[in-house]
């Protein structure tokens, strides 16, 4: 029986491992340093704030893998053997295996700061952080402050995290608006605002320079580059993106680059090893997607698509149209193929239309052509948006004016909330005779 | 494994969060009026008890609506739920021990022992709890209060005050606003001011709660309330056809149209307490496979149950000779027996296949029903059902079911087991529903194309522990019986993923393999097979 051997038990090597199952009848093995079962990444906020224990963000009961003959086994690969076709788990072990998917994640990224390493400083990434954050800031009288630096999806998660135990957080965002390299101006400012609503010290265009220790080679204080302002505070949360957890793959004649390269089958450069999710690097990036995509989604889009290879269904990587969403604080966010904010990826016939709710936190930013009026691309804030109308509407290349004449057709809010397309398509038409 | 080693002691909040002196204050003023409550049943003779009452009630009330004006418009609106888990009250914890442990100590003496609470036997006046509330009972009604008034009031007071802090609780969502509102209207009205007016009217009414359908109102058809009704002229008889429409006409459609919300949490007095008083143990319900496959047992048992012992009932009082009067015992049993096997039949001509390997656990119920039917028919005399006499079943249904399956268990065990552990694993009423739910409604939760992060907010939220997720991380609808459409899950979804909403029955159980998003070829390949 042939064996397949999964390092990672995330969303990808989860969801490729259920996925080969349901397809064969294969051996599978998946191995993980981090925990004993799949847990959710994305929820790890959740438990922090109290609305559910760690067990609830396992979607699988224990008992499920075992009967789906998965094989867990936790530890830690230290090395790959593509020759012998085996690995080495701990410096101790080896294990051989038929087939290799390499399915390991990120790793938050760290930029060279001086007293990056001190007690007190932290990503928000993996179990063991979450257990980090809940040792180095339980309450405000351990933990007075804390500063985040880096204002991106899991800054600010890290931010309402530690405010809902009431604890002072200095958030500082090197660009000028949170998250402006993603989101048009218009949302950014929005966000800026429903973050200082949060009584969080936002500071934008603002850099780190260093992270001061005490005398127990504790942090104690950052110091602001710009400014040379110090800042006192127990926990710094280091949020500045992550990248492919790939350290250990280094002299194992796969090509990597900033993550393991891949081909559009999810292949490495050597027979019978594949790599998926946030730490596979496409040769090419896929339309106007990243070469990395590190998004919960395709990470199982990944395993699930690679699934097919692996039972004998070679199958190329093929999403379809971009969707994401988040959550800034109390505003959910949505998007359904591609709004860009500016920069080299916002083509010079790329126009938005921007409708903001005059009091509430809601708006709405649609991207179409301005030449051809194709629609490309919707950003919503606080109002919730049908995933298949608007995927069905940029496969039939709809326009922007069938777009918000239909509007209601994709909303997805509970019922008895208000409606805001009317409000919307009269902004629309005001702006058009203005414009 | 417990990230959180130390549950906190304090009642409201957790150790890092500190609660407000204004809260603290809010929380005192509620306790001083639960401590009349207490002096009264430890026989304090209040003087003017009309405003001894008035004071209790309106402190209670005041407390709750000052806390939670404090707790939730403080802060921007969104979803509250920082440390549930942390708070001993809500996550199994010594306060929750003790609340679980103080309530059904309340369930058992009020169901079983009311002379405790100072209810007055044999025309006597009432002494203790019960006469405090004497002024009001005599104010809506004109008699004095009995242990059951005492609980009506309560229970009423309970909704509007938890009521008002869950309306503040999700002031950005209008569904569970209106939902409240609703409940509590009908609480008020139906279940508590109706009936004493009607009591007014004609005080030889059977007391009848007209929002309370059977099986959950399991002695509408019992003699004495028939015999009751029917002795009323036309009122009389407009009611109890009221209730005999409420079962076979009303229910389903707005059941077809709606799904069971419309009663479970728009309309029900149990689930009005649940959705109020009870959200903050919403979370404690059980979502393991093992607990679903217990209530499915358990609600079907009770079910088989109430069925036949309503017909066990009714055929007790009915005659042998068709002369007096055309329902006799023979043709009722074949009336229920005809019309039982008319539903199964065309159960399983539309939906056998959908239905797949439960059709079999229906077709055992059926033929349970039916043979428990037959046996009672032919083994059956004036008293005696099942060689046992047809009241003992009656009451026995009343003590087990009744009293200490949906009062004790149902709601002393709130902290313990969460909130609508009756609902879910007791009611015949939302057995009924459910059923139909799922196999003949509009209602589902849509799930959002590819849009699930399996973070399990969703299913920690459902109180009827449906593990919600299980669904939206397939791309799945979510059809289940036992959902009471309470719209939490889709409230605290932090992607936007779930949407309660009456559509067509077209695509409404929608299995999928890979979801949307990925390659469109690849999806018609897997999920058309
Ligand atoms: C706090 C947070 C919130 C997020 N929220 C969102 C969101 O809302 N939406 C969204 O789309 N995305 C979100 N993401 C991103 C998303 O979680 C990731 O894209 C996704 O989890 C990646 O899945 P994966 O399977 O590729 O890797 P991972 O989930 O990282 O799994 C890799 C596993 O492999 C293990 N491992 C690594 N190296 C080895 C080794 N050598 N030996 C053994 N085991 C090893 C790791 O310990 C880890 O357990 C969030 C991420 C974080 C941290
Ligand atoms: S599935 Fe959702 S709507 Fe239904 S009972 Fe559970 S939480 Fe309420
Ligand atoms: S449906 Fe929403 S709440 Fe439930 S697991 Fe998915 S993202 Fe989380």
């Amino acid at each position: 029986m042939e064996h397949i051997v999964i390092i990672g038990n995330g969303i990808s090597g989860i969801s490729l491992a259920r996925h080969v199952r349901k397809n064969s009848d294969k051996k599978i093995t998946v191995i993980s340093a981090e925990t004993d079962y799949f847990f959710s990444r994305t929820a790890l906020m959740y438990v922090y704030m109290g609305h559910m224990k760690f067990e609830h963000t396992q979607p699988y009961e224990n008992w499920f893998w075992k009967k789906n003959r998965i094989d867990l086994l936790k530890g830690f690969v230290t090395k790959v053997d593509h020759e012998n076709k085996t690995l080495l788990l701990n410096n101790s072990k080896s294990f051989s295996y038929d087939k290799l998917v390499i399915a390991t994640g990120s790793k938050p990224n760290k930029f060279g700061w001086p007293g990056q390493d001190l007690k007190g400083v932290q990503g928000l990434y993996s179990k063991q952080d979450l257990d980090d954050l809940e040792a180095n800031a339980p309450n405000n009288k351990v933990c007075k402050r804390a500063v985040i630096v880096g204002g991106g999806l899991i800054g600010i998660e890290m931010a309402e995290m530690l405010r809902s135990r009431n604890i002072p957080v200095t958030f500082l965002v090197r660009e000028d608006s949170f998250w402006n390299g993603v989101l048009p101006s218009g949302e950014s400012k929005m966000i800026n605002e429903h973050i200082l609503e949060h009584h969080i010290d936002l500071r934008l265009s603002t850099n780190l320079d260093k992270i001061l220790a005490d005398e127990n080679g504790k942090a104690r204080a950052v110091v602001i580059k710009e400014t040379g302002e110090e800042i006192a505070c127990d926990v710094v949360g280091l949020t500045a993106g992550v990248s492919p957890n790939i350290d250990f793959l280094k002299d194992s004649g796969i090509e990597l680059s900033r993550g393991v390269k891949v081909n559009r089958f999810l292949e490495t450069n050597i027979k019978d090893i594949y790599a998926i999710g946030d730490c596979a690097e496409q040769h090419e990036a896929i339309g106007s997607r990243r070469p990395i995509e590190a998004v919960w989604y395709t990470g199982r889009m990944m395993g699930e698509t690679l699934a097919q290879t692996i039972c004998g269904n070679p199958t190329e990587y093929k999403p379809g149209h971009w969707f994401n969403s988040a959550k800034f604080l109390d505003i959910e966010y949505q998007t359904y193929g591609w709004v860009f904010a500016g920069g080299p990826a916002r083509k010079e016939y790329e126009e938005h239309f921007h409708w903001r709710h005059p009091k509430e936190k809601i708006c709405v930013t649609i991207a179409f052509n301005k030449d051809t009026k194709e629609f490309l691309g919707i950003n919503t804030f606080g109002i919730r948006m049908r995933h298949e109308v608007f995927d069905r509407w940029l496969t039939e290349k709809q326009d922007v004016d069938y777009v918000i004449n239909n509007l209601e057709k994709a909303n997805f809010d509970p019922e008895f909330y208000k409606h805001f397309e009317k409000d919307i398509l009269s902004a629309y038409k005001n702006n058009l005779q203005t414009a | 494994m417990s990230n959180k080693l130390n549950h906190s002691m304090s009642l409201a909040t957790p150790d890092a969060q500190d609660i407000s002196t204004k809260q603290k204050i809010a929380l005192a003023i509620g306790l001083i009026g639960l401590f009349i409550l207490v002096l009264a049943l430890f026989n304090v003779n209040f003087p003017n008890k009309g405003l001894f009452l008035t004071l209790s009630l309106g402190l209670i009330t005041i407390g709750t609506v000052v806390y939670s004006r404090d707790a939730y418009l403080t802060k921007v609106k969104g979803i509250k739920n920082d440390g549930v888990w942390f708070k001993s009250i809500s996550s199994r914890g010594a306060w929750g021990w003790a609340v679980g442990v103080i309530l059904t100590i309340f369930y058992i003496v009020l169901y079983f022992y009311p002379q405790y609470l100072g209810l007055g036997k044999n025309g006597e006046a009432n002494t203790g709890l019960i006469s405090l509330f004497d002024p009001l009972s005599n104010l809506l009604s004109g008699r004095s209060a009995s242990q059951w008034f005492v609980y009506g009031t309560l229970y009423t007071v309970a909704i509007f005050a938890f009521g008002y802090k869950f309306i503040l609780k999700y002031r950005h969502n209008r569904y569970e606003q209106i939902r409240t509102i609703s409940v509590m209207f009908f609480q008020l009205a139906f279940a508590f001011l109706i009936p004493e007016f009607m009591y007014r009217m004609n005080s030889n009414l059977p007391y009848y709660d007209l929002k309370s359908v059977w099986p959950l109102n399991y002695y509408i058809f019992d003699e004495w309330s028939v015999k009751g009704f029917l002795s009323n002229g036309n009122i009389g008889l407009a009611l109890i056809i009221f209730g005999i429409l409420s079962v076979f006409v009303i229910t389903p459609i707005l059941t077809y149209k709606f799904g069971k919300r419309w009663y479970c949490s728009w309309v029900c007095g149990c689930g009005g307490l649940a959705e109020t008083a009870g959200d903050s143990f919403r979370q404690l319900s059980s979502k393991k496979m093992s607990a679903w496959k217990l209530e499915r047992w358990l609600i079907h048992v009770v079910l088989v149950f109430s069925i036949v012992m309503t017909v066990g009932m009714v055929y007790t009082y009915l005659d042998n000779d068709g002369t007096k009067y055309w329902l006799t015992k023979g043709v009722f049993i074949s009336i229920v027996i005809g019309f039982l096997t008319l539903v199964f039949a065309a159960v399983l001509y539309f939906k056998g296949k959908e239905l797949g390997k439960d059709a079999k656990y229906g077709a055992i119920g059926f033929f349970v029903i039916v043979g428990l039917l037959l046996v009672m028919h032919f083994t059956g005399t004036t008293d005696e059902i099942f060689f046992i006499k047809g009241r003992k079943l009656r009451s026995a249904y009343g003590l087990y079911i009744g009293s200490i399956f949906s009062g004790v268990i149902g709601t002393g065990f709130y902290p313990i087991l969460g909130s609508r552990s009756w609902c879910r694993f007791g009611c015949p009423m939302a057995a009924i529903l459910g059923f139909q739910q799922r196999l003949f409604s509009k209602f589902r939760i849509t799930t959002n194309g590819g849009q699930c992060i399996s973070c399990g907010n969703c299913s920690n939220s459902c109180e009827m522990g449906i593990d919600v997720r299980a669904y939206a991380q397939k791309g799945e609808n979510i059809v289940r019986s036992s959902c009471v459409g309470c719209g939490v899950c889709s409230a605290v979804c932090p992607r936007g993923v779930l949407k309660l909403e009456n559509d067509s029955l077209e695509g409404r159980i929608n299995p999928t393999e890979i979801l949307l998003g990925n390659d469109v070829d690849l999806m018609n390949l897997v999920n058309k097979k």
